[in-house]
């Protein structure tokens, strides 16, 4: 790696730890190409060894997660698969034609941000040297209005659940500050999606409850094409 | 690209500039780059912090927690009685009140586990916070969303994974009390698609207005 890049990396690696230097870079760099380089900085020159340290843990037996990779690269796949399906629903949605005026304006804003996280994700899978998992193949029920709402709520409480249950088992300490940063912006989502179909935006309580892979691909089965 | 540690020298080179042209639009240029130059020096802080704090550190760290629990708790309790909130508002201000109750308990029992001693209560002052239901619910986004920013930048520094779950679990309902409040106050819930981080040091400087003097 050359010094420049290192250079620029710890740039923005001060950028995402701090609202107020990442503003300015996002200024910089001209908005939202800069939240992808923003998770691009996360990758350490030691997130390699990381990666591949933890493999043992990672790979054991029926582990979920194995197959989008090992340790911090597997739960950024996995993290990957889910935002591809959040930002192709919400497109979808988009396109259907259910929605107008301000509620469309917020299906596309919220859209925007899952797309974000796409493409965060992406660039910091390619600044680990890592293949990002491809796009899943999907799709979702458009019926009517209702039932789109719906299924964004459901999606992003198992968002949020997911990011929750991956938290702790993250090792680089930049990605960790980078899926906190994402995971309560789903948090918000979904609390907003929960208001807006008239249940409760805190269901699980005062603490919010996890979910290990298992649960979560499973409540996104439904929208694979397999 | 441009790296901060460069911003700064540059602009104290303005600065010479700006001080013989008294121009207060560079001062505030010149403020603004002084304070990314601190910044910048935050992660170099929280790596130190990750490898040495251990379960002292995250008594330190919970206690932080805890003071910002204590205010929320205050601010909602002091909101039911003090403000005049429409029935909807109210409900909400009742729930986000007792889940910020159950975090102090949360935390409390924590610190103890630890061997640590939780911090007091701050006594408070929410000024004219609750003067109607407009300036409840901007303090509201104040508070919650101070919240979030104060646990995605204390999480990386946690010791403890088991912590770092419960801590976690707390942001997440911050993040959605701030989207709730937020979409009341008819603001975006998600002003952006990434959540800002802040420091124990800005976190503390911006809670000092409603610490009792």
């Amino acid at each position: 790696m050359t010094v420049s890049k290192n250079l620029d990396r710890n740039a923005v690696a001060r950028a995402a730890t701090d609202p107020f230097s990442r503003r300015k870079f996002l200024v910089l760099t001209g908005g939202t190409g800069a939240a992808g380089a923003f998770l691009a900085a996360c990758g350490d020159d030691d997130a390699d060894s990381t990666a591949s340290s933890t493999t043992t843990e990672m790979t054991g037996g029926d582990d979920p997660l194995a197959m989008f990779g090992e340790g911090d690269v597997g739960i950024l796949n996995y993290a990957l698969t889910l935002e591809y399906l959040e930002a192709g629903f919400y497109a979808a949605v988009a396109d259907s034609g259910m929605f107008k005026g301000e509620e469309l304006k917020l299906i596309k804003t919220i859209g925007g941000h899952e797309q974000e996280h796409v493409d965060a994700l992406i660039a910091t899978l390619e600044d680990l040297g890592e293949e990002p998992a491809p796009e899943p193949e999907a799709k979702f029920p458009l019926d009517d209005p209702m039932t789109i709402l719906t299924t964004a709520a459901e999606v992003e409480n198992l968002g949020a659940a997911a990011y929750l249950g991956q938290a702790a088992a993250i090792e680089n300490p930049d990605i960790l500050a980078a899926a906190l940063s994402i995971h309560t912006v789903e948090a918000r989502h979904a609390a907003l999606l929960n208001t807006l179909i008239g249940e409760d935006p805190t269901p699980d309580g005062a603490f919010a409850v996890p979910a290990d892979p298992t649960e979560v691909l499973d409540g996104v089965q439904p929208f694979l094409v397999s | 690209m441009t790296d901060n540690t460069k911003a700064a020298p540059e602009l104290e080179n303005v600065q010479f500039e700006a001080i013989d042209r008294s121009s207060f639009l560079m001062k505030g240029v010149l403020a603004a780059g002084a304070t990314y130059g601190a910044f910048a020096a935050g992660p170099m802080l929280r790596r130190a912090f990750a490898q040495d704090g251990g379960s002292e550190g995250d008594i330190e760290i919970l206690n932080f927690a805890l003071t910002l629990e204590y205010l929320e708790t205050a601010f909602y309790e002091a909101a039911v009685k003090e403000a005049d909130l429409s029935s909807e508002v109210a409900a909400l201000a009742k729930q986000f009140g007792e889940q910020e109750a159950e975090h102090v308990d949360g935390l409390t029992k924590a610190i103890e586990d630890l061997g640590g001693k939780p911090v007091e209560a701050p006594a408070v002052d929410f000024g004219d916070a609750f003067a109607s239901e407009d300036s409840f619910l901007q303090t509201g986004i104040t508070f919650e969303d101070l919240g979030v920013s104060a646990y995605n930048g204390a999480g990386p520094m946690i010791s403890s994974k088991e912590l770092l779950a419960t801590a976690g679990a707390i942001v997440q309902i911050e993040g959605r009390h701030a989207a709730a409040v937020r979409n009341a106050a008819g603001e975006p819930a998600a002003p952006d698609a990434f959540d800002p981080t802040m420091t124990v040091e800005e976190v503390t400087k911006a809670v000092q207005p409603f610490l009792a003097k």
